[in-house]
């Protein structure tokens, strides 16, 4: 499933910046990246970048103030990845 | 440009006696250089250390955020089209630093600070300060995030 796929790889992406009294095994798509991961809004940045170099697309502004959730950052990559394509 | 480096330094937030800068020399939308004389009476110098002065790794990392990061943000925040607002508020995130050689008191130490990325109101730089005599005293990289008044 490629859905399953891209929510592996964007695990692999928050991981790192993930603080250490978060376990990534509880992640899931509706976790908030800000308020339940404590993931700061300086390493947010460094996550939309990575995800920029990952995807090859570019996210502004208005993508950063609607990735609250992992499922947010899903829906977001899907949406710039299949403008790509398309 | 002189003008433009006065009118950096007027915006930085810091004051006596925790401003280290002294002045610029280059400034452009990828990099800063500027230069501070680390004053031989200051009170940190009669401990650290005892009988044996030399700058505390936090000042040279101050130093450097100071020019390397505030002045180089200030400046890129300026050019993002809307006239800059007087105050600028930075709050520093992120610092990786190394330290070579010691400074000694009164010395007047160079720093040059390069753009990594400035995105999303977050600058990132790689910055490196030079002694007197030219040798590296210190590298590493130092994030902050900008923001201006109002916003």
């Amino acid at each position: 499933m490629k859905n399953t796929d891209s929510y592996k790889e964007l695990l692999e992406i928050i991981g790192p910046y993930l603080p250490e009294d978060i376990d990534p095994g509880t992640v899931d798509k509706n976790s908030h990246l800000i308020n339940e991961l404590n993931i700061n809004s300086a390493h947010l940045v460094d996550i939309v970048l990575d995800l920029e170099d990952r995807y090859d697309i570019l996210l502004e502004d208005e993508d950063m103030q609607k990735m609250q959730t992992v499922g947010d950052a899903l829906e977001i990559i899907g949406l710039k990845t299949s403008g790509k394509n398309g | 440009m002189e003008k433009e480096f006065a009118e950096i330094l007027h915006r930085l937030p810091y004051g006596p006696p925790f401003r280290f800068v002294d002045g610029l020399t280059r400034l452009t939308p990828e990099a800063v250089e500027g230069f501070y004389t680390f004053q031989a009476e200051s009170d940190f110098y009669k401990g650290h250390f005892k009988n044996a002065p030399v700058t505390p790794g936090v000042l040279l990392t101050e130093c450097c955020a100071q020019i390397g990061l505030v002045c180089l943000g200030i400046y890129l925040s300026r050019g993002m089209g809307e006239l800059a607002t007087e105050a600028t508020a930075v709050a520093m995130t992120e610092s990786e630093m190394e330290f070579l050689k010691p400074v000694y008191p009164g010395e007047r130490v160079q720093v040059r600070g390069e753009k990594m990325y400035f995105r999303f109101q977050k600058l990132k730089a790689k910055v490196r300060l030079y002694k007197a005599n030219g040798e590296l005293a210190c590298r590493g990289q130092i994030a902050g995030i900008f923001k201006s008044a109002g916003t």
